[in-house]
């Protein structure tokens, strides 16, 4: 099982960041003996640099870069902000803590750095984060909005005050928040054999009720709509480090299909990293299709769900196979539907019936 | 049957016309009146004194009163208007201020007003409107004073002297007018104010006093003793003759041939070019000027015309501030922290010559935020119809402001002066002047100039002020980097970060561009930073007006 690996990789991933940014100090301090200006380079994250990569299914950078110096006037106080947030994230990771984005922001003032508003320390973070090539959940800077997980994982804390200290995610029924805790903790022991991730709170429950975790072997995570970074964070790490595939399952809209294409191939917004997307991930409905064949009780689409459609179809990402033809039938049949609909023909449908059904449609996927 | 019809006919002098005709004058109503009043007694004032180089002193006085003429929102108003001038002979006084027309000419030559007319107009409506006599003091020798109290007699067109008194003087030279008329001044106080502001710009060589009806005395101190050449007569060029003043000075003239009435008359013709024009025109040089015909009038001014061999008119008889004057009138009034001025060569129009001069102020503390137009034609402020004026049309609508990079609400003044012997008013309020190309030209020349001057002044203050702002910049993050830097590499000693802060001082301005690194380079990301500082400089402003509340608390 991967106990070990996974214990070794959390260790990993923090000696590597913890080196990356140190470097970033060295270098910074070494130039600034030497008299020399110093300066930092990354990628540009400009509308014109984001790029569509077919290969590894998602948004990346282009070639172009930034450079941004400190012995240009315009470029000196967001260096120093930069810099400020690498000497930040030293030691926030060094002492195990974690920061969110509104905190990151006031706690720049403890160092007299300052940021107009938070827009501006987020943008800073975003640097950092394509300067490191690391997600900021790596430097412990963490969204407020958590979604939830359960089934049979048992992970150990990394957090202080609570190392060793181990946890079995099926202990409560209503699921765990992922939170930052969890998201440091190592993956100790595993019975699960896939990932489910649905788009709602309700839905999670009927699952965990319906014992999905046991009649398929699987970890089951809300993603509470639009899945945060953490949950992506977490998906990609349950299918990275425990080689679990991850399914996706979303309301039977234009929505809910763009939620599970954001999981498999990230947004642009995060075009400079690879560490947030399961390029793997099987969405397996509610799809267009999946209205009509189950006959669901359905919505009309509105305008905006309409244009939404068109929109995406436009999309590089959903060029090929199911995503193109599912948006074809969205615009053919102009209704909606809700994973809550099957409950027409009954509540177990859903997990008994088509779950199942789907489930074995995956495998062809 | 027979119907006899009867029909009267009679004559009406200058004086009843222009009565009849008032609003044309500026005189439409209480308020405008009473301004018009104040004005032209100024200019009158001022021209004197500046006709014998003498450095004006004039002061005005406004009183509310005499209480027994009262109609609706008008009130009678005592106005006294004294300067330091040449005085006027005794026995030219009656008729000076009581006739209309009285010594009209036609040599030309710069002055405020034309023929001393606008005075007359004054006394005019003063005793129109209030049946008081004018009373003129004036010192001509510098010994006596000889008081008059006059009346004009509307229909006959002349003076009834109701007394006459002198004095002994102060040793001074000098007249003194004061009437009586009709006015509100509550409508016109702004622009009686705005009046003497902008007189005191361009005569900066004046000392003005102002006395408001409430008692505010309001003194524009002389601020040079520079005056301006006084303006010399000179004959009109023939292209700016029409066929009145061509009878006129037919019947002036003693000359016996045509040439020699062409050589003495007109400004810039000498025998060759008298000759040339004679022969063009179809007279004989030996004619007698006094033999010609209705016809030939008409003819002769045709040719005047259509000749294109005359000279130009040159500026000599010209009067223009100076560069001197008007940069010393603006420091004066407007304080501002840049001034500059461009003068343009003569040029002319229909014969009449004139010569342009604007002035440019920007900044100092009594300027607001904006562009603010001051016109002037032959030193007379000109405030009202600004929208009309052709000043007004170029730097509105046919300069380029972006070319000059002044930001928009920047602090300007832009003053305008234009002098000439014949100002091309549009109408005969003497407000606005005409767009004629040829005075058009000049006032975009102008302006472009003094555009270019500020724009430089600018663009050299504000790479100063990069350069400081530059330096706190990096006095202040360069220890911040230093310390960073060393805590994340984990050093003891802080960086050498204060050569490059020396570095600083001595580094020449680069505009703040991205250098491109290996790939092509990306400003987008960067270009949003830039509005960052004024955002800073809110935010640092709230801050501390929260630490002064709590303070106070």
């Amino acid at each position: 099982m991967p106990s070990k690996d996974s214990k070794n990789l959390v260790k990993a991933r923090k000696q590597e960041l913890l080196a990356l940014l140190r470097q970033l100090g060295k270098n910074t301090y070494d130039e600034v003996n030497e008299g020399k200006f110093p300066q930092f380079v990354f990628p540009s994250r400009s509308v014109s640099n984001i790029v569509y990569d077919p290969r590894v299914k998602q948004y990346v950078l282009g070639k172009n870069n930034v450079k941004r110096s400190a012995g240009n006037i315009k470029h000196i106080r967001p260096f120093t902000q930069l810099l400020w947030l690498a000497y930040f994230a030293d030691k926030l990771v060094t002492e195990g803590k974690t920061s969110t984005l509104r905190d990151v922001y006031y706690s720049s003032q403890a160092d007299n750095m300052e940021f107009v508003d938070q827009s501006e320390s987020d943008e800073i973070i975003t640097d950092l984060e394509a300067l490191l090539t690391k997600a900021r959940e790596d430097f412990m800077v963490y969204p407020e909005d958590r979604s939830e997980i359960f089934g049979d994982l048992t992970i150990e804390y990394t957090v202080p005050g609570y190392e060793g200290q181990r946890l079995n995610l099926s202990s409560h029924p209503d699921g765990y928040a992922i939170g930052p805790s969890l998201s440091t903790s190592q993956f100790v022991e595993t019975s699960a054999e896939m990932v489910i991730a649905v788009e709602k709170g309700g839905i999670f429950t009927r699952f965990v009720q319906e014992k999905v975790h046991k009649k398929y072997k699987a970890i089951i995570i809300d993603t509470n709509g639009q899945a945060p970074r953490s949950t992506r964070f977490m998906l990609k790490r349950l299918n990275k480090e425990l080689n679990l595939p991850v399914y996706l399952m979303t309301d039977g809209d234009v929505y809910g299909e763009h939620i599970a294409m954001v999981v498999i191939s990230g947004s642009a917004n995060a075009a400079h990293l690879r560490e947030l997307t399961v390029p793997t991930a099987k969405w397996v409905g509610v799809w267009a299709s999946d209205i009509v064949k189950y006959k669901l009780p359905t919505d009309p689409m509105t305008e905006a769900d309409i244009k939404r459609a068109q929109e995406l179809k436009k999309d590089p990402r959903y060029t090929a196979g199911v995503w193109q033809r599912e948006l074809d039938i969205y615009l053919k049949i102009k209704r909606k539907s809700e994973l809550e609909a099957f409950s027409k023909y009954g509540l177990t449908f859903i997990v008994d019936n088509y779950l199942k059904e789907k489930m074995q449609e995956a495998k062809s996927l | 049957m027979a119907v006899t019809r009867q029909v009267t006919y009679s004559e009406i002098s200058p004086s009843e016309f222009f009565y009849r005709n008032r609003d044309l004058a500026g005189f439409s109503n209480p308020a405008r009146a009473l301004y018009t009043s104040v004005r032209e007694l100024v200019e009158n004032s001022l021209d004197a004194c500046e006709q014998f180089s003498i450095l004006p002193d004039v002061s005005c006085k406004i009183e509310a009163g005499p209480e027994d003429n009262k109609a609706g929102d008008q009130l009678a108003y005592t106005i006294t208007i004294k300067d330091n001038g040449p005085g006027i002979e005794p026995k030219h006084v009656p008729n000076a201020f009581g006739r209309v027309f009285y010594g009209s000419k036609y040599k030309l030559k710069q002055s405020r007003g034309m023929f001393g007319m606008g005075g007359t107009m004054a006394i005019l409506y003063a005793q129109i409107t209030t049946n008081k006599p004018v009373q003129i003091a004036s010192c001509f020798d510098g010994k006596t004073l000889h008081i008059f109290d006059m009346l004009i007699d509307i229909t006959e067109n002349k003076p009834i002297i109701l007394r006459h008194e002198t004095k002994q003087s102060e040793g001074t030279t000098g007249t003194s007018v004061r009437l009586t008329l009709m006015g509100d001044y509550l409508r016109s106080a702004q622009k009686i104010a705005d009046y003497f502001k902008q007189t005191a710009v361009v005569t900066p060589y004046a000392n003005i006093t102002l006395i408001e009806p409430d008692g505010k005395e309001t003194k524009y101190e002389r601020a040079t003793e520079i005056t301006p050449p006084p303006p010399q007569e000179t004959d009109p060029h023939p292209h700016g003759i029409d066929v009145e003043a061509l009878r006129r000075m037919i019947k002036a003239t003693n000359e016996q041939t045509l040439l020699k009435f062409m050589t003495k008359n007109f400004h810039r013709v000498g025998e060759k070019t008298g000759e040339k024009f004679l022969s063009f025109a179809g007279f004989g040089r030996n004619a007698n000027p006094k033999s010609l015909s209705n016809e030939d009038v008409v003819k002769f001014v045709n040719a005047l015309h259509q000749f294109e061999e005359f000279l130009p008119p040159d500026g000599s008889c010209l009067s223009p501030l100076g560069e001197e004057i008007m940069s010393a009138g603006i420091m004066k009034e407007l304080q501002p922290e840049f001034v500059s001025m461009s003068i343009r060569p003569p040029s002319a129009y229909s014969g009449f010559p004139f010569i342009v001069e604007v002035g440019i102020a920007y900044g100092g503390k009594l300027l607001q935020p904006g562009m603010r137009l001051m016109r002037f034609a032959n030193r007379i402020p000109l405030l009202y119809d600004e929208a009309n004026d052709v000043a007004f049309k170029i730097i509105n609508e046919e300069i380029d402001w972006k070319r000059y990079r002044i930001p928009q609400d920047a602090p300007i003044a832009i003053i305008t002066h234009v002098c000439s012997t014949k100002v091309p008013y549009k109408t005969v309020g003497k407000e606005y002047l005409a767009d004629r190309p040829e005075l058009e030209k000049e006032l975009k020349n102008a302006t472009r100039d003094i555009l270019r001057k500020l724009s430089t002044f600018l663009s050299r203050k504000g790479s100063m002020e990069f350069q400081k702002k530059r330096l706190n910049i990096y006095g202040k993050y360069l220890p911040l980097i230093a310390k960073f830097a060393t805590s994340l590499s984990g050093q003891k000693k802080l960086p050498e970060y204060r050569k490059l802060l020396k570095r600083e001082e001595v580094v020449r301005i680069e505009e703040g561009e991205e250098q491109p690194s290996e790939a092509a380079v990306d400003v987008e990301v960067e270009t949003a930073k830039d509005s960052m500082s004024s955002k800073v400089n809110e935010k640092e402003d709230a801050q501390q007006r929260l630490e002064e509340f709590s303070k106070g608390s």
